[in-house]
């Protein structure tokens, strides 16, 4: 067959479900450990989704997250229904966090999941209407 | 690559193929072929988990036995501290050590003093680097060896630093050698070993060249020896190590001893597998230090203990308490004398042995993927374990990499017949045309 030979995954994120938290990111390293991508790359890759994959959970209602994998790299798009970000600059800063006191007791609300998104994807972007949704695109080479 | 060695078999003879192991294997190591289990050589990790579980004492392991000793002029024995825990604390660790002086051995060099250079080693190797927290421990080598095939890229978390029975067969045997003018080549070095894992590191050590020590005898192997010898014998041998060092036996004493204060613990395979995920989030990057050990309580719980575990862990608690009150009455440093660089040793590279790979081509391991989804989404997902392989996941993968079909499965193997009966019921009621009543009108009136 060709390189064209991609391989698609697509997740449903539902809202403050945490017994199912994390889960996407994990089945999508299994699966790019099995191709054989390199440790290195799965790592950013595992990162990246588990933190976008938190948010969608954590602070947005009907996430989704589509993977889709090619020969050279691994693109991650992760949209949802809202409420969308205030002010997208101020969340992208190291430290910044809305999460109330329940969810920081669980050990998150850090503000480091954007920048941290940011820092191990090569393509990054993020997309959001206060009110209306957020999205987020990454792109990861191989 | 040469041909692995492995301490974990099977005694075929007692294998029923019951599916008992191969669903607790942690790294699904084991399917059954032919009514007899299976060890998949380059996925085993020789953490002893399926030996807990055969319920026909199947799977065993190999460890040298005290005929070994005759091929030495001179023997050590390196006790793992965790054999002191299947004694009463009323046996003391002087007891111990004269009886396996009884079975033949002319030294014994402790673990657990060895434990505590180490302890101090890892105490100094993370004050100076911080680079890749949390840093793992490498005294478990099931855990290791989890990490190579299973998590290769935490391999760089791996402490860099030996594990205390590796580092007691370097000192014992070149110190000996020196006090002695023997040989090292006719001294023999026995780790007495509470795990099959140890005994594979002893014979093939993932980081080093060579090991200092010559083989690994069981725990249950000699106990009964042991039993037989304690209080026997005239109290001439010092214990050397403090309770720090023997304190290494539980799971978290480890990490009590280095002294730091950012430190976790895990024990048992599953969860350290489940830790080991959350590291590979960088969930746990302000841990500076991991102590995984593969079996629940730590080398107590070992798979070549006799002991109950939680009898074991009684046991050590209460001789911790009572070491730690009576101190030490003679002063180890005249009777050691370490030093570091003498003993340092250049460390191999620590290599990924991934079992993970559909394909070595990308692009085949794609399409591999994407075949075994399809075949796992027509499998009934019961994870019955009756095909042989531990999951119906598994099994989908063992059918696309050519290992199984898909009638292995017992639901698709009726499916099959159904239809193939349905089919027969089917031919059975055609008839040759010419007892066919339907064709009486004839063949040519058809037109
Ligand atoms: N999908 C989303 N929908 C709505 N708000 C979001 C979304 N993702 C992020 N935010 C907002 O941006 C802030 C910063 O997000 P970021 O992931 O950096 O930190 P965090 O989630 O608060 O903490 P951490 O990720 O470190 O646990 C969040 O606190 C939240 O207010
Ligand atoms: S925890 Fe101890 S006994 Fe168990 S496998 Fe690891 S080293 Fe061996
Ligand atoms: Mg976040």
């Amino acid at each position: 067959m060709t390189n064209e030979q991609t391989l698609k995954m697509e997740f449903t994120l539902k809202s403050m479900d945490f017994n199912l938290a994390g889960e996407a990111s994990s089945k999508i390293k299994q699966v790019l450990q099995r191709i054989g991508i390199s440790s290195a790359v799965i790592r950013r890759i595992a990162i990246g989704t588990y933190e976008a994959e938190m948010n969608a959970i954590i602070h947005a209602v009907n996430g989704k997250m589509t993977v889709e994998v090619s020969k050279d790299k691994t693109e991650v798009t992760v949209v949802d229904e809202g409420p969308g970000i205030h002010d997208v600059d101020m969340a992208m800063t190291e430290g910044y966090s809305t999460a109330p006191d329940h969810i920081r007791e669980m050990g998150f609300g850090a503000g480091m999941g954007l920048p941290n998104m940011a820092r191990c994807s090569d393509v990054f972007s993020i997309k959001s209407e206060y009110g209306v949704g957020t999205e987020i695109y990454m792109i990861f080479n191989h | 690559m040469q041909e692995y060695f492995h301490s974990v078999r099977l005694d075929t003879d007692k294998c029923k193929g019951c599916v008992n192991c191969i669903k607790r294997c942690p790294t699904e190591a084991i399917r059954i072929r032919g009514g007899k289990a299976q060890i998949i050589e380059s996925r085993c990790i020789d953490c002893g988990e399926c030996i807990r579980r055969c319920p026909n004492h199947a799977k065993t392991a190999f460890t040298d036995n005290l005929q070994d000793l005759a091929n030495y002029r001179w023997n050590i024995a390196l006790p793992a501290p965790a054999l002191y825990s299947q004694f009463n604390y009323e046996v003391s660790i002087e007891q111990i050590l004269e009886a396996l002086l009884s079975l033949g051995f002319d030294e014994v060099f402790e673990v657990a003093l060895a434990a505590e250079y180490v302890s101090s080693q890892i105490h100094d190797y993370l004050e100076n680097n911080t680079g890749n927290r949390p840093y793992i421990s490498s005294a478990c080598p099931a855990v290791v060896r989890l990490i190579q095939v299973k998590f290769p890229e935490l391999i760089d978390h791996i402490i860099p630093v030996d594990s205390p029975a590796a580092l007691a067969g370097r000192i014992a045997k070149c110190q000996s050698s020196a006090r002695l003018g023997i040989p090292p080549e006719q001294i023999g070095v026995w780790f007495i070993t509470p795990c099959p894992a140890k005994v594979t590191a002893v014979k093939q050590p993932v980081d080093m060249e060579i090991s200092y020590i010559n083989g690994a005898i069981g725990i249950a192997e000699i106990y009964g020896e042991l039993l037989k010898n304690i209080g026997q014998n005239a109290n001439n041998v010092k214990r050397t190590a403090t309770y720090k060092g023997v304190g290494w036996a539980l799971a978290g004493g480890e990490t009590k001893a280095t002294g730091r204060d950012s430190t976790l613990s895990a024990h048992g395979i599953q969860s350290v597998n489940d830790i080991l995920e959350q590291v590979v989030l960088g969930k746990l990057n302000d841990i500076e230090y991991l102590e995984c050990q593969a079996c629940a309580g730590g080398c107590i719980g070992g798979p070549l203990m006799v002991q109950n575990r939680f009898v074991a862990e009684k046991n050590m608690k209460k001789r911790l308490e009572f070491i730690k009150n009576q101190g030490l009455n003679d002063d180890k440093e005249a009777q050691i004398n370490y030093d570091p660089a003498e003993y340092a040793l250049v460390k191999q590279k620590i290599e990924p042995r991934s079992i993970l790979r559909l394909d070595s081509d990308i692009v085949k391991a794609m399409q591999k993927m994407e075949l075994i989804e399809k075949t796992l989404a027509r499998l009934p997902g019961l994870d019955c374990g009756s095909c042989g392989s531990p999951s119906c996941k598994a099994l989908a993968e063992d059918i696309v990499q050519g290992h199984a079909s898909e009638t292995d499965c017992v639901f698709k193997l009726r499916e099959r017949v159904k239809a193939l009966a349905e089919e027969m019921v089917d031919l059975a009621q055609k008839l040759p045309p010419s007892l066919n009543k339907e064709n009486e009108e004839g063949f040519y009136d058809r037109r």
